[in-house]
């Protein structure tokens, strides 16, 4: 889609061409890598066995990383800004457990899922406020927030489970999206990842997000509201978390306080693996695309492969560790240079 | 033992460049023991660069530097720190969170056995030297809340625990109030009786006259004249810092309405600046000179939004306009191009084309998105009309010489066609040729109504663009010129003088 439109432009303008590639040149690199990696993932499924192209496994494929790839979207641009928002699980969990709650004292689903909507764009705003208007760090704010949300869940449905979920909501759990092979929450994962492409890389809050990312002084002084705009992308990703803890809950037809515990590393892996700078700056949501159906390809096919699951950390780490590592090289290195005396961690590195 | 006549470290024809910037052409310095040496010129002189070569920082292409009269080459800051040479930064740097003592006394504690750092000798090692400087600091508090004027108090004890016989004070007293000043100046007095040579760089001819037997004036660079104190007088001074050949004036006089577009009164933002008021109308250029640290950068800022002042009002047309706001002052028309252009000014891993449409984004969507083609054109246009040399406007900004960059600001700004632009040190380290063009741009934007705010510390710029030159000292507007009654003379006297003399 990107590099269709920086053809036109070349054709036009002779001279000028790939003038708007730039950005995404780079990762243009990243992306085609990625897309290899998902296509011998999905060689390698297949050799595997003979169900992994099936319907009924692009089913479960879809079904283990959907909600996941739904947070990785918001967090996708928070992390480009330069920031990141690590409580998204615990806002899933809170706003599943939310759910839970208002649906055993009675409420009506019409009522509870705006409600749930609501509190999570609150929780959003509660992260955006700390790390915007009192200007503390990120990580430490959602680290924070990672373990009160969490708390907030426990204390809303403690030990409960909840799951006398009408069966018109929980069927999207077990049925796709009628003609395709697609559970729903990969639907709404496309059109998301659909709105949030167009977006980032062609509207102009997409420019200022990148902008604040690689320098926030100069895009202050170009009138960009750096401030006010990192708030909304954490409210944003409130939202949008919530929406996925909804989707999470009615796929299990279970609120449990603890529902999607730890799934913000993984929320994190795809967004990184994607080619995302944890420095800010750069990425793209294609690469966002690419990376959810890699991670999903991937664990499926080691699992139908009987790959042992004990060692599935060291996939899942080793790929993470890769993906942080090849983007931002570059940077790691003008790091070390930059800094003298440093300058033998990169001749050891070498040698 | 050197004889006391001889200097206790000399440099003689040094030169250091950077790529092509000639940062020092000719450095020339004497530091005799016992003696404070003012080192004076206008910014961009070089004083700089040998304060760095001075303290092992920079190493000069070539020239000579002499400690105790042996040729000595500094490869590291240590070197000069073992040579005896210390340098008291306008703002220190300490550890917050260590106490005053262990601060003196980082990295060579007095020692017990086993390593264990013995406390209680460097707490007194350390009142020892606040006594022989005759100054009151308890060495066992913290760093943290020290004021400027006791860090350097403290990096001066540090000076000279480690037996220093050179302090160099590179401005030291642009961040104090008239009583630290004074209380330095004590410091500084004792220092020498102790045989203590000092190097002491400050903008203020009165302190120079104040403190230091000799002084050394440099400009463009080069070494001047050095003379005694009581031998050379202020005035003199000055016609050495500027002394260049005058360029000529290009004397074409515009026409532009009285309509006051800008409108700034009683600005005042506690501790940078006070009550500065004064207006720009459309077509006209007016130029804030003064010293870098006078405040200049900061009332431009503060009229853009990106800082909030305490005080005062900014209006244009007539309107006010809110204060902090940079896209509200963008709104009403003004455009900055910032002080410093790689930190402020770009986005350097963007490209060239996304640099230059950052600020017309919103004029150039279409349906709520921005199409590739259109901002390739946009950015295409821009950048002939500002004959930007590029080899791709994809490429990033970072590839372009210095000029283009700052062209690439420029145009960013014209896009938004300002009425009001305010241009902040716009030629600084740029080649002569696009410092032309640059000045053809401001001009042409004049003449096309724009109401132009040019800061400049390079007076031939401020001579030649602007209609009225405004002078600021130390958070101050103390003078105000026409194109006409202005001269170099002029105003780097109201600059840097006492307010006796500059008062016109």
């Amino acid at each position: 889609m990107l590099q269709v439109d920086s053809v036109k432009a070349g054709d036009i303008e002779g001279g000028t061409a790939k003038s708007n590639s730039f950005e995404i040149r780079n990762l243009v690199r990243w992306e085609s890598g990625l897309a290899v990696v998902l296509i011998a993932s999905l060689v390698i499924g297949t050799v595997a066995s003979p169900q992994f192209i099936t319907s009924a496994n692009f089913f479960n494929i879809g079904l283990s990383v959907g909600d996941i790839a739904i947070m990785a979207l918001p967090l996708t641009l928070i992390v480009i800004t330069g920031e990141i928002d690590l409580s998204v699980a615990s806002t899933l969990g809170l706003s599943s457990s939310l759910l839970g709650y208002l649906w055993i004292h009675g409420w009506p689903m019409q009522l509870i899922l705006p409600v749930v909507v609501i509190v999570g764009a609150l929780l959003g705003f509660i992260n955006g406020f700390l790390v915007t208007k009192l200007g503390l760090p990120s990580l430490a704010v959602t680290i924070g927030t990672l373990t009160l949300y969490r708390g907030v869940a426990l204390i809303l449905l403690g030990s409960n489970i909840v799951s006398n979920f009408p069966t018109t909501f929980t069927t999207i759990g077990v049925t796709p999206i009628p003609g395709t092979p697609l559970p729903w929450s990969v639907g709404i994962f496309i059109v998301l990842a659909l709105i949030f492409g167009v977006v980032a890389h062609f509207t102009p809050l997409g420019r200022s997000i990148f902008a604040i990312g690689a320098n926030a002084e100069a895009a202050a002084y170009s009138g960009i509201k750096v401030k006010a705009i990192k708030l909304r992308l954490y409210v944003l990703s409130g939202i949008i978390c919530s929406i996925a803890g909804i989707l999470f809950t009615f796929r299990l037809a279970t609120a449990e306080y603890d529902n999607a515990t730890g799934l913000e590393l993984n929320a994190v892996s795809i967004v990184l693996l994607a080619g995302v700078s944890i420095f800010g700056g750069r990425g793209t949501i294609l690469g966002v695309v690419l990376a959810a159906a890699t991670v999903g390809a991937i664990g499926n096919a080691l699992l139908l492969a009987n790959f042992p699951q004990q060692a599935m950390g060291l996939i899942n780490g080793g790929l993470l560790l890769v993906s942080v590592f090849v983007p931002n090289s570059r940077d790691l290195v003008n790091r070390f240079k930059g800094q003298i005396g440093r300058v033998r961690l990169v001749g050891t590195r070498r040698g | 033992m050197s004889n006391q006549f001889d200097p206790v470290i000399s440099l003689r024809g040094a030169k250091k460049y950077f790529g092509a910037v000639h940062a020092l052409e000719d450095g020339q310095i004497e530091l005799f023991s016992g003696e404070a040496h003012a080192l004076v010129g206008e910014n961009g002189a070089g004083k700089s660069t040998l304060v760095k070569i001075f303290a092992g920082l920079h190493r000069p292409d070539s020239g000579t530097l002499t400690v105790d009269g042996k040729v000595v080459h500094f490869d590291s800051p240590r070197a000069a720190i073992e040579s005896g040479i210390a340098v008291i930064y306008q703002e220190p740097t300490l550890f917050p969170d260590l106490t005053v003592a262990e601060n003196i006394f980082m990295e060579r504690q007095p020692q017990r056995s086993f390593k264990r750092i013995d406390f209680r000798r460097m707490n007194r090692e350390a009142r020892e030297i606040f006594s022989r400087l005759e100054v009151v600091l308890d060495p066992t508090r913290l760093a943290l809340g020290l004021s400027i004027a006791e860090q350097q108090i403290v990096e001066i004890a540090k000076a000279l625990s480690l037996d220093a016989r050179v302090i160099v004070m590179d401005e030291p007293t642009a961040a104090l109030s008239s009583v630290e000043v004074d209380r330095l100046f004590r410091v500084s007095e004792t220092l020498k009786a102790s045989g203590v040579a000092i190097l002491f760089i400050s903008h203020r001819l009165d302190e120079v006259f104040a403190l230091c037997e000799r002084v050394t004036v440099m400009r463009d660079g080069r070494f001047v004249t050095s003379s005694l104190t009581n031998e050379t007088d202020e005035n003199s001074l000055v016609r050495a810092m500027v002394g260049r050949d005058l360029e000529k004036r290009t004397d074409q006089l515009r026409q532009f309405d009285q309509r006051a577009l800008l409108e700034v009164e009683h600005l005042t933002l506690e501790g940078l600046f006070v009550d500065i008021s004064f207006t720009v109308a459309a077509g006209e250029i007016v130029a804030l000179s003064g010293l870098v640290g006078a405040g200049r950068s900061e009332v431009a800022t503060a009229i853009f939004g990106i800082r909030r002042y305490d005080h005062g009002r900014v209006s244009v047309d007539g309107k006010e306009l809110r204060r902090g706001s940079p896209s509200a002052a963008m709104t009403s028309g003004i455009g900055l191009v910032p002080e410093d252009r790689r930190l402020q000014g770009l986005v350097m891993e963007q490209s060239i084309s996304r640099n230059i449409s950052m600020g017309s984004l919103k004029s150039l969507k279409k349906n709520g998105v921005i199409r590739a083609f259109t901002e390739t054109r946009f950015a295409a246009d821009w950048s002939v009309k500002l004959q930007i040399k590029y080899g791709n406007l994809g490429n990033s900004v970072s590839t372009l010489s210095g000029g283009n960059q700052q062209k690439v600001v420029l145009a960013k700004w014209m896009a938004r066609s300002p009425k009001i632009l305010i241009v902040d040190e716009p030629t600084r380290g740029i080649d002569i040729g696009t410092k032309a063009e640059v000045h053809r741009l401001i001009l042409e934007l004049a003449r096309s109504g724009v109401a132009v705010l040019v800061i400049s510390s390079e007076l031939p710029e401020v001579l030649n663009l602007a209609d009225r030159i405004l002078v600021m000292r130390e958070g101050r507007l103390v003078a105000e010129f026409t194109h006409d009654d202005a001269s170099e003379e002029a105003i780097i006297g109201a600059a840097t003088l006492s307010s006796e003399v500059s008062a016109s």
